[in-house]
């Protein structure tokens, strides 16, 4: 059964996401130890909050350049997928890990679109993916966010709150989600069950 | 779009379910994780639970079942009862809660609000509001867990909920005690009125006792989500059976 690493660097939905690869049988390390994250066989990035937070908690326990430079399967969770790109707006601008182009930006609150996005939207897949192997037409996942991450060539699925936004992203070995797989039900299992089966 | 959120609600009090009408009369219903975790598989999109005495006691809840709930859950829950720290919101995000409810800690002191928007984001926060009928307008009441302490805290409904939305809330539960546990239906009038002055996501609490109350809140209200726990527990009304009424009745809900 795959191991997989949880980034614990207090500012993310540990437990949560612990739990439910627990509940798939996978063994769960959870560590801020730089050299346990470089070392892992799969890593996992949560996180909730803001972007500046997160980024510094990142610098303070030296984990950015071990996660820059990790080479096998990443997963980034909501704010762990936003962390993933170039800059985001939040906070007036804050620099983040730069491994996907492009700026996370806010999401404009609109008279039928209030503002957290939070429930459960339908993913549309855009291209095919071993991630997204077996979800079929009818997935729903739990989203919880105020911030979207720019639309691109990595999309691989999209969910829309008003407009189209990026749901799932992949560029080369890093994947992310901007929803929380491990509240989604069956589709966030099969997700999280999908990234387990990557090879490492 | 974003499907409309069915929330059962677990009023848990010494670790047991208990359910009253007009927050008064508290009867045992079961256990918390049992509860939780038969509504997940009913199709429950949202679980709230709150720990209704912890506040008028003076306590903050007990982490232990948070992390209980936690491990059984794939689907996401709030929590409520006596926070008052970003400390104590903290631990109930360390132990798996997605969301932490603040109610009459966030009276006592709104600037709670904004210290725990800025350490865990808006999104992490609600702010949970105990709303009465007063003339032709409402105002909200604090410590309503228990009868002997419940009293008004001299604010204006439609007044806080906007500064609770400023001072960083995420998304705000409106209940309506005049419809508690009555069945009657929801407070159109008072949630349209609040829908109307926020951009942050509204749920509507007190009075669900049909599928119809759910269709005409989600329709007229045009609330994110409803929450309810008497017409829940008493099995008056099957998640399934609702979800399948909303959906040929236009509401968009997840199958």
């Amino acid at each position: 059964m795959s191991t997989v690493t949880v980034v614990s660097y207090g500012a993310g939905n540990v437990a949560s996401v612990q739990f439910a690869l627990e509940r798939l049988g996978a063994t769960v390390r959870l560590t801020a130890d730089p050299g346990e994250v470089a070392a892992a066989e799969r890593l996992i990035l949560p996180g909730v909050g803001a972007a500046g937070f997160a980024m510094a908690r990142l610098s303070d326990t030296g984990l950015v350049e071990p996660i820059r430079e990790f080479p096998r399967p990443l997963l980034g969770v909501c704010l762990g997928q936003q962390l993933l790109f170039e800059t985001s707006e939040e906070g007036g601008g804050v620099p983040m890990l730069g491994l996907i182009p492009g700026t996370v930006r806010r999401l404009d609150p609109g008279p039928e679109r209030p503002v957290p996005h939070m429930g459960w939207s339908r993913l549309t897949p855009v291209r095919a993916d071993p991630l997204l192997d077996g979800l079929g037409d009818d997935a729903w996942a739990y989203f919880v966010h105020s911030y979207v991450c720019p639309d691109g060539e990595g999309t691989l699925a999209r969910a829309d709150y008003g407009d189209p936004l990026p749901a799932v992203v992949r560029n080369a070995n890093r994947w992310g989600c901007q929803f929380h797989p491990e509240r989604s039900a069956a589709a966030g299992a099969r997700i999280l069950r999908n990234f387990l089966d990557l090879p490492a | 779009m974003t499907a409309r959120r069915i929330i059962p609600c677990l009023d848990v009090k010494d670790g047991r379910v208990v359910k009253g009408v007009r927050f008064q009369g508290h009867v045992d219903i079961g256990d918390a994780a049992d509860r939780a975790a038969r509504h997940r598989d009913e199709g429950a999109d949202e679980l709230g639970v709150y720990d209704i005495t912890a506040s008028p006691e003076g306590r903050t809840l007990d982490y232990g079942w948070v992390r209980d709930i936690a491990r059984l859950l794939d689907i996401p829950f709030s929590v409520a009862g006596g926070i008052r720290s970003v400390e104590q919101a903290g631990r109930c995000l360390d132990n798996g809660a997605d969301k932490v409810s603040i109610n009459s800690p966030a009276l006592e002191r709104p600037e709670l609000i904004a210290d725990m928007a800025a350490r865990f984001g808006a999104q992490c926060v609600v702010v949970g509001v105990d709303s009465k009928r007063a003339g032709d307008d409402w105002v909200v009441h604090q410590y309503t867990g228990d009868p002997t302490a419940s009293r008004g805290a001299g604010r204006r409904t439609l007044d806080w909920i906007v500064e609770a939305q400023q001072r960083g809330a995420g998304e705000i539960v409106l209940n309506c005690m005049d419809e508690d546990g009555v069945r009657r239906g929801y407070d159109i009038a008072q949630l349209t009125a609040a829908r109307a002055r926020l951009t942050i996501p509204l749920v509507a609490s007190g009075g669900a006792g049909e599928a119809a109350h759910f269709r005409d809140v989600f329709r007229q209200a045009d609330v994110s989500g409803a929450l309810a726990a008497s017409v829940f527990h008493s099995g008056a009304l099957a998640i399934p059976d609702l979800k399948a009424f909303l959906t040929t009745s236009g509401v968009e809900v997840r199958p």
